[in-house]
């Protein structure tokens, strides 16, 4: 079948939820590789895994910026995965009632998850007596 | 078995990829609302990451992202520039050997502190 070219490869064209969810990756994937570097070079770069410590948190979390930051990072990633599995399990699962259960463990995982990270980052309040507490954990990094 | 070309292993080293890097993030979730359990506990599930184990996984966690982020933009460059897919193959060697580099500062930043009995390695600390 010969087609004049648009310019671009082919995309879903209907206009439903696999349009959306077409555009959804690419669109929610840009925005990923932004925060997900600024994370990795935050948590391993700049710091030490095992200096993120409670102490190292609160301090980051004292600017909301950071829990605003994190908290598009979790959902961003969270929807972009889980359409992923549901993409998977799209192709793999045939049967009616294998899909019905599959895909609905998806949303149930979306929805648990989301909602444990959104709490995390919502109720986070340093304990007082921590604030002295200790700033790296390891015994490969001095301790301080 | 079917020996497909850089495009049927780039689609499936993406899938794999992508479903590795979201059973971490679910591990992940769970490890970081140790924070409403306190300090101590928290702080003890820090100490998980500091085994060289686990910072070898971290690693291959980084590489499975870097591969993510590096293929998933050659995908868009595909989708949305029309000559692009006559250098699908190009673009692949391309991620694959950006990926790669990418590593070898990344494997220097998380698997450093492990080695520094073996090899003196500045390690990062807290600034403030």
């Amino acid at each position: 079948m010969s087609r004049i070219s648009t310019g671009h490869g082919p995309r879903p064209a209907g206009g439903g939820f696999e349009t959306f969810s077409w555009y959804f990756f690419r669109v929610s994937g840009v925005m990923l590789i932004f925060l997900v570097i600024i994370h990795l070079i935050i948590m391993h770069v700049t710091n030490d895994v095992s200096c993120t410590t409670y102490m190292f948190v609160s301090m980051r979390y004292a600017n909301p910026f950071w829990r605003l930051f994190d908290w598009l990072l979790l959902t961003l990633a969270l929807t972009h995965g889980m359409n992923g599995l549901r993409v998977v399990i799209d192709d793999y699962a045939s049967s009616a009632s294998a899909r019905l259960w599959l895909q609905s463990i998806v949303g149930v995982l979306l929805l648990v998850f989301f909602m444990l990270g959104t709490i995390t980052l919502i109720t986070f309040q340093p304990v007082p007596a921590a604030l002295q507490g200790a700033q790296c954990v390891s015994s490969f990094t001095q301790a301080k | 078995m079917y020996k497909g070309q850089a495009g049927m292993w780039s689609w499936l080293f993406h899938r794999v990829s992508g479903l590795a890097i979201l059973l971490f993030l679910l591990i992940h979730i769970v490890d970081i609302s140790m924070l409403s359990f306190g300090p101590t506990v928290y702080n003890n599930s820090i100490l998980l990451f500091d085994q060289w184990e686990v910072r070898l996984l971290s690693l291959s966690l980084i590489a499975a992202i870097f591969y993510h982020a590096f293929n998933g933009i050659r995908i868009m460059l595909i989708d949305f520039w029309a000559k692009a897919v006559k250098y699908q193959k190009v673009l692949f060697a391309i991620v694959l050997v950006v990926t790669v580099a990418l590593l070898i500062p990344a494997t220097y930043f998380v698997m450093g502190p492990v080695l520094s009995w073996f090899i003196h390695v500045p390690v990062a600390s807290v600034s403030h």
